[in-house]
C-alpha cells in the first residue's frame, strides 16, 4: 500500500516488516517519532528507557537472546550510548542489532551539531545513510541481514531532513523472523581482556570484507550523464544536488558511509574533469577521497557548518537562479517562548527575581534563558545541570552556594541526573537543585518517562517516587511547591539557599498542553484599573501585551493559570 | 512540480494543514514530499513546513524563490517568509495578528500596514480573517482548517478530494465543524 510515510516512520515501518521484536529508545529530536510509530505495533515489544545507554543496552542484551532489536536516538544521546556501543562491535550479534542515530545539521533542536558519522569509524561499525523514506524503510530491513551476515550491530544514520520528511513508502507484509536459539559462549560475549583481544583483531577483519561489499552493493550506485564533472554525495544532499543540478553531472550516491568503498569511487573518478564531494557537516568522504589519491572539491567550496540545500548547491556551483521579492521593514524575529501556562514560567520568575546563578539543563525549561526571564546561566547537556552547579559551587565557594541553583526536568533526571544528585549528597555539596516535574517528557512531544506511572503503549507501571529517591541518596531537605504560587516558590527557594545542607526543591505541575490538564477561562485587564505599570509583562507570557499603554490579554491563547494575576499591584486582572 | 509552503506560529495547526495538503496530492496520483518542523522551534516560534507535488519531487525543502503558494497563518509570518515565493506565486494570508516575544518586551515593533505591503509587491494576495471564520464555523481551533479551504480555491484540485482528506485526518466528532471550516475559507 503507497503511504506518505515520515522517515522516522518509515524506519518504524522497516522494522516491523523486517520481524523486530524487542526496541528500546531515549526520546530525542529529531529521532523520537521512530520508537512512537514502532509502539503502535503490537507485534513489537517497546519501551522508553531512562537514558539513551540504557535502551543501547536493552538492545543488546535482547540481540545477544536471539531477537531482531533496535534502539533510537539523536545525535547527542549517541554520546551517551557510546560504551555499549563501541564494545558491542567487539561482541557482534546473535539476532540483528540496529541503532538509528538521528544528527541534526542546523540545529534545530540541538546544542551542537556533530556529526555521527565519526561513532560509526571509531567503533568500526558498519553505517547506512538514507535519502528519503522509502530508503529508511528499505536501509532499516536491509540493516538487519547485514548485521546477522556481518555478526555486527548495524549504524541507521538520518539527518533533521530525513527522520522530518514525508514522502511515499510502498508498505508490504511482515515476516515474522523467530528468535535464534541462544548458546553461551562466553569468549564471543563477555569482553575480558583475553577474549577481547581475537575480537578486535575479528572487527578489523569484517571491515576489510565490509568494504568488499560496499564495493558491489546496489546502496552506492552511479547514474552516468555522460558529464566531465562528477559529483559524491550521500543522505539527503543527494536529493539537493538532483534538485540544484539535475543531468548536468554525473552522481556517485553513497548509501553505505562506513565503511567507504575504494575502487568505486577511484572508477567514478576516472576520466571526469572535477570532482565534488558534496557532504553536510564533516569532511568525511572528502577526507577518505584524498586518502585514496582522489583529488576532489570539498570543504574548500561548501561549508562544515549548517544544513545544505538546493539553493546553497546551486550558488556554490554557480548554477543561476531565479531572484525573489521582499519586503523593505524590519521583521521582528519570533523565537520559540514557553507556552502560555507553562509551569516553568513562574518557577523561572522567581529565579529571576532572587537574581541567582542558574545552572541549567536540556528540555522546554532551557527556554528560561530568553528575554524578558533570561534566567539562565549555562547549559550543557543532559544532567549537567546538578554536577556542574556542584562543581561551580565548589570553585567558588560557600558565599556561592547561597546565591545558585540548579533547574532540571523529570525526565532529564531520570536520564543522567540521579547520579549527579547522588554525587551533591555523597560529598557534601551545599547546592540547591530544583527538579521541574511537570509530569511528562515535554520538548519532544510528550512522551512518557518512568515519573509518570504510564509506559509507552499508555498502560499503568510503578512510578519513581522522586521526593523518597531524593531522601533515600541522601538528601533531607526536599519540598514540595506549586509553581503557579509565586509566594510559595519563592519562599521555597529562600528557604533551600540558606539550609546549610544539600537542598531539592520539586516544582510539581503538569504541562498545560497535556490533555488531561483543564484549562481556565482566558483572564481580562481592567482597563480603568491598569495603570501601564508592565509588572505582567515580566513574566515573559505570550498572551499577554500592551496596546495604548494598558495591558491586553490575548483570549485566544490564555489558559488562565492566574501567574499574572498575582503580579498586578492594582488586581486589574482577573 | 508544484510548490506550497506553510508558515505560522508554532500551536497553530501548521502540521495537519500540511498533512491535509500531502493527502490530498497523494490521492490524486503525484510523487509527493511534506517537510515538517518539530522539538524546539515548535514551542511558540516561527514554523515552517513545505509541501511539493509532481511527477518526481527531489528535495522535500523549498528555498528563497520557490514557493507558488505561501500559506500563512499570521500576517507577520507571511512578510518574514516572502522571499520564499515565486514572481508569479499566490499568498493566503490570515489577517491575524500574534505579537512575538521581543514585540511584547518592547525590543521590537510590530510593522504597520503589512498587508498594503504585501500587495504593493505585486503578488497576488487573500488575506482573509479566518479566526472569525473559525469561530463562525464553531471553534477557534479550526483557524488552520480554514485557511486549508482558502488555499484549496487558488489549486486546481476537486473539492471532494479535500473533503476526503479532511475526514482521514481530523477525529470524527469534529468532522462536521471542520468541514463547515473548510467550506467557509474555500469560498473566503
Amino acid at each position: 500500500m503507497k503511504e506518505l510515510l515520515q522517515g522516522n516512520e518509515a524506519v518504524a515501518r522497516g522494522l516491523y516488516e523486517a520481524g523486530v521484536t524487542v526496541v528500546s529508545s531515549y526520546p530525542g529530536t529529531p529521532s523520537t517519532e521512530i520508537t512512537e510509530a514502532a509502539a503502535m505495533y503490537d507485534e513489537i515489544y517497546c519501551e522508553w528507557a531512562p537514558n539513551e545507554k540504557v535502551a543501547a543496552e536493552v538492545a543488546a542484551g535482547a540481540a545477544i537472546g536471539g531477537a531482531r532489536s533496535f534502539c533510537g536516538m539523536k545525535h547527542v544521546g549517541l554520546n551517551v550510548a557510546a560504551d555499549p556501543v563501541f564494545t558491542m562491535s567487539y561482541i557482534g550479534v546473535n539476532g540483528g542489532m540496529v541503532i538509528g542515530v538521528a544528527d541534526d545539521p542546523g540545529m534545530h533542536s540541538s546544542q551542537n551539531e556533530q556529526d555521527s558519522r565519526n561513532y560509526a569509524i571509531a567503533a568500526k561499525l558498519l553505517m547506512l545513510e538514507p535519502s528519503d523514506s522509502a530508503e529508511c524503510r528499505d536501509m532499516t530491513k536491509l540493516a538487519f541481514e547485514l548485521s546477522e551476515q556481518f555478526d555486527t550491530p548495524v549504524m541507521l544514520r538520518l539527518s533533521t531532513r530525513i527522520a522530518h520528511s514525508r514522502s511515499i513508502v510502498d508498505t508490504v507484509d511482515r515476516v515474522d523472523v523467530p528468535l535464534r536459539p541462544y548458546v553461551k559462549n562466553a569468549a564471543k560475549n563477555v569482553m575480558l581482556p583475553a577474549f577481547a583481544r581475537p575480537k578486535h583483531e575479528m572487527v578489523e577483519a569484517r571491515t576489510v570484507k565490509e568494504r568488499e561489499w560496499a564495493e558491489i552493493c546496489a546502496l552506492n550506485f552511479v547514474e552516468d550523464n555522460g558529464s566531465a564533472t562528477g559529483v559524491i554525495v550521500a543522505g539527503s544532499v543527494y536529493k539537493y544536488a538532483k534538485e540544484a543540478l539535475g543531468d548536468t553531472v554525473n552522481y556517485l550516491k553513497l548509501g553505505v558511509v562506513n565503511p567507504l568503498p575504494v575502487e568505486k569511487i577511484r572508477n567514478f573518478a576516472n576520466g571526469l574533469d572535477k570532482v565534488y564531494v558534496i557532504e553536510e557537516l564533516d569532511d568525511i568522504l572528502e577526507t577518505h577521497c584524498r586518502k585514496i589519491g582522489v583529488e576532489v572539491i570539498g570543504k574548500d567550496l561548501f561549508p562544515r557548518c549548517g544544513e545544505f540545500s538546493q539553493k546553497l548547491i546551486a550558488e556554490k556551483m554557480g548554477v543561476a537562479r531565479d531572484e525573489s521579492v521582499s519586503i523593505e521593514e524590519s521583521i521582528p524575529v519570533r523565537p520559540p517562548v514557553m507556552c502560555c501556562g507553562c509551569p516553568h514560567r513562574g518557577l523561572f520568575y522567581a529565579l529571576k527575581r532572587e537574581g541567582v546563578y542558574v545552572s541549567g539543563d536540556i528540555g522546554c525549561y532551557t527556554l528560561g534563558a530568553s528575554a524578558p526571564l533570561g534566567a539562565m546561566d549555562a547549559c550543557i547537556c543532559m544532567g549537567a545541570s546538578i554536577s556542574a552547579l556542584h562543581g561551580y559551587n565548589k570553585a567558588r565557594g560557600a558565599e556561592a552556594e547561597k546565591k545558585a541553583v540548579a533547574v532540571i526536568g523529570d525526565s532529564t533526571f531520570m536520564h543522567s541526573g540521579v547520579t549527579s544528585l547522588i554525587d551533591i549528597a555523597y560529598n557534601r555539596s551545599n547546592s540547591t537543585v530544583i527538579i521541574l516535574d511537570n509530569s511528562i517528557t515535554g520538548m519532544t512531544g510528550h512522551q512518557q518517562n518512568p515519573t509518570t506511572g504510564l509506559t509507552i503503549k499508555g498502560d499503568p507501571t510503578s512510578a519513581v517516587d522522586l521526593e523518597a529517591l531524593c531522601r533515600a541518596i541522601g538528601i533531607q531537605d526536599v519540598q514540595v511547591v506549586d509553581p503557579y504560587d509565586l509566594k510559595a516558590t519563592r519562599a521555597a527557594l529562600k528557604a533551600a539557599l540558606t539550609a546549610e545542607c544539600p537542598s531539592v526543591i520539586i516544582s510539581r505541575r503538569p504541562c498545560a498542553l497535556l490533555k488531561t490538564v483543564k484549562h481556565k477561562p482566558a483572564l481580562t485587564v481592567d482597563t480603568d484599573k491598569c495603570i501601564g505599570c508592565k509588572a505582567c509583562m515580566g513574566i515573559g507570557c505570550p498572551a499577554i501585551s500592551m496596546k495604548d499603554g494598558k495591558a491586553v490579554i490575548d483570549a485566544t491563547q490564555c489558559v488562565g493559570c492566574g501567574v499574572c494575576t498575582d503580579l498586578c499591584p492594582k488586581k486589574a486582572i482577573g | 512540480m508544484k510548490s506550497v509552503m506553510i508558515v505560522g506560529v508554532g500551536g497553530q495547526g501548521t502540521l495537519l494543514a500540511s498533512r491535509v495538503l500531502g493527502r490530498v496530492m497523494l490521492d490524486a496520483g503525484y510523487d509527493v514530499k511534506v517537510s515538517e518542523v518539530h522539538g524546539m522551534s515548535q514551542r511558540g516560534g516561527s514554523v515552517v513546513t513545505y509541501v511539493r507535488w509532481g511527477d518526481k519531487v527531489e528535495s522535500p525543502v523549498i528555498n528563497e524563490g520557490e514557493a507558488d503558494v505561501l500559506l500563512a497563518f499570521e500576517q507577520l509570518e507571511a512578510a518574514r517568509f516572502l522571499p520564499y515565493l515565486k514572481k508569479d506565486g499566490v499568498v493566503v494570508t490570515n489577517t491575524q495578528q500574534i505579537d512575538p516575544m521581543p514585540v511584547i518586551t518592547g525590543a521590537a515593533v510590530y510593522p504597520e500596514k503589512l498587508i498594503e505591503k504585501l500587495e504593493e509587491k505585486g503578488v497576488r494576495l487573500t488575506a482573509l480573517d479566518a479566526l472569525s471564520l473559525a469561530k463562525e464555523a464553531g471553534s477557534q481551533k479550526a483557524v488552520n482548517v480554514v485557511l486549508i479551504g482558502a488555499m484549496a480555491s487558488s489549486l486546481d484540485i476537486p473539492e471532494a478530494l479535500w473533503i476526503e482528506a479532511i475526514e482521514k485526518t481530523v477525529p470524527p466528532k469534529f468532522l462536521e465543524m471542520n468541514k463547515r471550516a473548510f467550506e467557509l475559507g474555500f469560498h473566503a
